[in-house]
């Protein structure tokens, strides 16, 4: 082992090792969701008879997405999540990053306290409140409002966001600031023009964890906001599973339907979750 | 370091939309929450009982005997977590972030998409997975000469928790992975050139170098895993609905809260105690937090590049 450096065969059966762990573990994961979706175009007996056989021309049966796309309203499922989760991610971001800033750079009384605080909420699940908060949202008929999710999740975000963003925010260096506190910028200026910039790739791994338990959620759609015109994704397939239960071509299309959206934004903060990590590293 | 002497305005600026949001929408209802875990049903209303809702938690044997199997079950879906997932999440981190690895971007992006899917998904599909009937596992094992192996694990008591359980793993496995590979990569390379001039070869180098350098992120998932598995209730939800079975061998405490909360069949929901169960959770968790936070955060070093 001590010679594995030097060796190139020795390196190069490692990293075929590698690649195979890597791989093995790759279709583990991938596995699942391949069966949904090939499954999806197939029809109701080839999916039963020979559940693992791709879709081709003998099997090949589309029904399950026109039964979906004919009963389900899923395009505004669609825009009700996207809408969520978008408004959500901005606000959690920039509260989230204006907190970690006035934490990580400011000394002042109460600074501790006010960072365990907000810290409490990562071990709190807010699910706990729900009765209070279902209360409240009555109170100010916002029931039934895609609003009352977008504050439900903000609230929700934020303490992890804060968390993590002043961890990084410590790392910012302080020459920088006072260079731009020199040249006479106010801290709103050095905060969005300075250190926003510097903690993007933080931003990134933030956004991808902020996201998907809200895209993901069930809980609170189902209790604040069960109408039919702000019916989340998860929660019309859920609803559509239940009312399908035995037309798999359909439920199937619905599910591999409700995968598509997610897997795109995720692809797309991946991206830059990915350059952020290694721009990091790099530094 | 602005240190003026003047008030600065800024900071409450900067503080308060996140403060305000959070209060109102999060601790005013949780400790809403806590609060009424202290009153009954009574004839016009509820009245104050002081805590004799945890007594009945805690006493009344048709209640404590449901909450220690809920609890005891909780715990045992968190062991597998700490002894499956984060090994996993590790291993997966240390190989992709190994020099020179080709498509290490595409496997990272693969193995975190099961982390995105919702548990509506997650759970059908295990669900069809490993069905006796339709499943492909049974299949799968057949066709490796296995097949004397399976069992309809969802179905039996003695296996649907661990079988949910790897369920779990196999959902968040990227969560460590991405953490951990973050950590990994913020190693300077210097570091690890010193190292190799010292002439520690990949294996030496992990376990004496970067392992006690990601220690801290290795307690952050800890903590992160122990908050996640006790609030968990939706896979369990989706795949065994709400009454966790068979024979309740699934319940954990997010399902027996969801029952006593909202009802099932026949028992009408009863906030006052699904609110001292809440209570009680809040409680398991605090404590797990403070155990990070005093006998294990202190104690790890910060490394400063």
């Amino acid at each position: 082992m001590h010679s594995a450096r030097t060796s190139p065969r020795s390196s190069k059966g490692r990293s075929i090792a590698a690649h195979a762990i890597l791989l093995t573990y790759t279709l583990i994961a991938l596995f699942p969701v391949f069966v949904i979706v090939i499954n999806s175009f197939k029809s109701r007996k080839a999916i039963f008879a020979e559940p693992l056989m791709p879709p081709m021309p003998g099997n090949w049966d589309m029904v399950g997405y026109t039964t979906v796309l004919q009963q389900g309203d899923f395009f505004q499922y669609f825009l009700n999540s996207m809408t969520v989760t978008c408004a959500s991610l901005f606000f959690v971001l920039l509260f989230g990053a204006m907190a970690a800033f006035a934490l990580s750079e400011y000394r002042f009384r109460g600074n501790l306290l006010m960072g365990l605080y907000l810290a409490l909420g990562i071990m709190i699940p807010i699910r706990l409140g729900t009765v209070a908060i279902l209360e409240m949202m009555v109170a100010g008929g916002l029931v039934n409002t895609l609003t009352a999710l977008i504050l439900v999740y903000t609230a929700q975000g934020l303490p992890l966001a804060v968390f993590i963003l002043s961890e990084f925010m410590r790392s910012v260096s302080d020459d920088l600031k006072n260079a731009g506190r020199i040249d006479g910028l106010s801290e709103y200026r050095i905060f969005f023009t300075l250190v926003l910039p510097l903690v993007r790739p933080a931003m990134a791994t933030v956004a991808v964890f902020t996201m998907i338990p809200i895209w993901n959620d069930l809980w609170f759609p189902l209790i604040l906001a069960p109408s039919e015109e702000t019916k989340t994704i998860t929660l019309g397939s859920q609803v559509f599973i239940g009312q399908f239960v035995t037309n798999w071509n359909a439920v199937l299309a619905a599910l591999s339907l409700a995968i598509v959206p997610v897997l795109v934004l995720y692809l797309i903060f991946s991206r830059q979750l990915i350059r952020g990590i290694t721009a990091g590293a790099v530094k | 370091m602005a240190s003026g002497k003047a008030v600065r305005w800024h900071i409450g600026v900067f503080l308060a939309p996140a403060v305000l949001v959070y209060t109102a929408i999060m601790i005013i209802p949780l400790f809403g929450t806590l609060n009424l875990s202290l009153f009954g049903k009574g004839e016009g209303g509820p009245v104050f009982v002081g805590l004799a809702n945890f007594a009945t938690l805690f006493g009344d044997p048709r209640w404590s005997e449901a909450f220690w199997n809920a609890l005891g079950n909780n715990l045992w879906f968190f062991v597998i977590h700490m002894l499956v997932q984060n090994p996993i999440g590790i291993l997966l981190a240390a190989l992709l972030s190994s020099p020179h690895l080709r498509m290490a971007a595409f496997y990272r992006t693969a193995i975190f998409i099961p982390t995105i899917l919702s548990f509506v998904i997650v759970g059908f599909v295990w669900k069809l997975i490993l069905s006796p009937i339709w499943g492909i596992a049974p299949g799968m094992l057949d066709a490796v000469g296995l097949k004397a192996l399976f069992a309809p694990w969802l179905g039996k008591a003695e296996y649907a928790l661990t079988a949910l359980a790897l369920v779990s793993v196999w959902q968040f496995v990227g969560i460590p992975m991405m953490l951990i590979y973050a950590a990994l990569l913020s190693i300077p390379d210097d570091v690890i050139e010193a190292a190799e001039m010292d002439g520690l070869g990949a294996w030496a180098q992990f376990w004496k170098i970067k392992l006690p350098l990601i220690l801290p992120s290795i307690g952050i998932i800890s903590i992160l895993t122990f908050v996640g598995n006790f609030n968990a209730f939706d896979l369990i939800y989706v795949a065994q609905g709400a009454l966790a079975g068979p024979d309740f061998a699934t319940d954990i405490l997010g399902t027996f809260l969801y029952r006593t909360f909202f009802g099932f069949q026949l028992q009408l929901g009863d906030p006052h105690m699904g609110a001292a169960i809440a209570s009680a959770m809040f409680g398991i968790i605090l404590l797990g937090v403070c155990i990070y936070l005093f006998a294990i955060q202190t104690r790890l070093r910060r490394y400063q590049f």
